[in-house]
């Protein structure tokens, strides 16, 4: 080793030592754009991510679900601004990730281009999208950016009730009428290639994921997050009386691991490319929903704006604080 | 884009869990006045009783200590040893002191 180490080499021992990176801690500027790009995506991520369960929550087939369904879609918007408020401490804008959502530049998780066709995918969302999601975000807990990481452990507090739902309504179904049975199955059929492609191109196909594993950024690589996914997931679909549309499934003595089938890459890569079923429309919702709430936002500015000049002028003061 | 929420400042939120406890730093958000601010901290941080008590303050009102002063800043507290109690030997017979 050399006397003087350079300002990379520092950062590296640092982040292997455990530390955390906190915001006005020197990083590297491939770093800081690495978690740009990824905390931003997320973020979008969890705000497109209500569009399929929203679509639901005027035909919730009971008051009871409804309103778990309100507030699940409640917690995402909570769990974008969480993610935004993260990215905003690496020197990014709010507006500058939300007009880059709107203009269709940023990317988000690709399962939220899949439609939402009946009140089972409703279970299968829950269950399979969150169960996948859960997995992900449970490694990010220790993740080396602090603010991503405190961001995630209240992310992941609130996780678990979405998956638990969701996995309540598909036991539901399961337990149900023939028709209802095949509804849950019919949901887990289209929901689970989707959902085991959510841990991203494997790891051989995946460049980025080296260098971010070597930042701690990630803690484990795709293909190992999407191994322990299916692990889990299979028990539970056996257990409600569901079968995973995979027919080379198999468990695995050796290793202790399912086997399973080939992805349809060129699926994924077609989706993430805007090509799936429901990419301009999740994209139009966005700028509809945007672009109608420009006025209560206009007028919360006017609002304060007023109430800041009545501040300063004495003799009209309100005396309501 | 509406120009409206270009302009919104960044506040913090600090959240007391329960009385008793100090005010802890939960997270921040945009808002164009305090009331706001309060407002929407309490819908998304405190949806599930984690709170009884929520201080927003403007990001911008708050001064910080710089990473690179850490040694300066904290390190003098480190050679002053004899500011913790197992500095002192006190013999087993005086008791718990
Ligand atoms: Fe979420
Ligand atoms: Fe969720």
């Amino acid at each position: 080793m050399g006397e003087t180490h350079s300002l990379e080499d520092r950062f590296q021992a640092f982040v292997e030592a455990e530390n955390k990176v906190e915001p006005k801690h020197w990083m590297p500027d491939g770093y800081r754009k690495t978690l740009v790009r990824q905390i931003s995506q997320h973020a979008h991520s969890e705000v497109v991510g209500m569009l399929p369960e929203a679509n639901w929550i005027t035909r919730a087939p009971s008051l009871r679900a409804k309103l778990i369904l309100l507030a699940k879609v409640q917690d995402e918007a909570g769990h974008g601004l969480y993610l935004y408020s993260a990215a905003e401490t690496l020197g990014t804008s709010r507006d500058q990730m939300i007009d880059d959502l709107l203009s269709g530049k940023a990317k988000y998780s690709s399962i939220f281009n899949y439609p939402t066709l009946t009140w089972a995918d409703m279970g299968a969302v829950g269950w399979l999208v969150d169960g996948a999601a859960i997995a992900n975000q449970v490694m990010l807990c220790r993740t080396s950016y602090g603010p991503y990481s405190r961001a995630m452990v209240r992310i992941c507090k609130e996780e678990s009730f979405h998956q638990r739902q969701g996995y309540e309504i598909m036991m539901t179904l399961a337990k149900g009428s023939p028709e209802q049975k095949a509804m849950a199955q019919d949901a887990l059929n289209r929901w689970w290639w989707p959902s085991v492609m959510m841990f991203g191109p494997s790891d051989d196909n995946s460049p980025n994921s080296t260098q971010s594993m070597k930042w701690r950024i990630k803690r484990k690589s795709n293909d190992e997050l999407r191994q322990e996914y299916i692990d889990k997931t299979v028990a539970q679909a056996e257990f409600i009386g569901l079968s995973i549309p995979d027919p080379e499934l198999k468990w695995n003595e050796e290793t202790g691991h399912y086997d399973f089938g080939e992805i349809d890459w060129t699926e994924f890569f077609q989706v993430i490319a805007g090509n799936g079923p429901c990419n301009s429309e999740r994209l139009a919702a966005r700028q509809k929903a945007h672009n109608e709430g420009a006025w209560v936002r206009d007028a919360a500015t006017a609002y304060a704006a007023k109430q800041s000049a009545r501040q300063s002028n004495p003799s009209k003061q309100t005396h309501a604080a | 884009m509406s120009q409206g929420s270009q302009q919104w400042p960044l506040w913090e939120v600090f959240v007391r869990s329960k009385n008793g406890l100090a005010h802890k730093h939960s997270g921040s958000l945009h808002a164009p006045d305090a009331e706001m601010a309060l407002k929407n901290a309490r819908d998304v941080y405190t949806r599930r009783s984690e709170g009884v008590s929520i201080w927003v303050i403007p990001s911008e009102a708050i001064t910080a200590s710089s990473p690179d002063e850490k040694d300066p800043l904290f390190a003098p507290s480190d050679d002053k040893v004899y500011r913790h109690p197992t500095f002192y030997d006190i013999p087993d017979e005086v008791g718990h002191m």
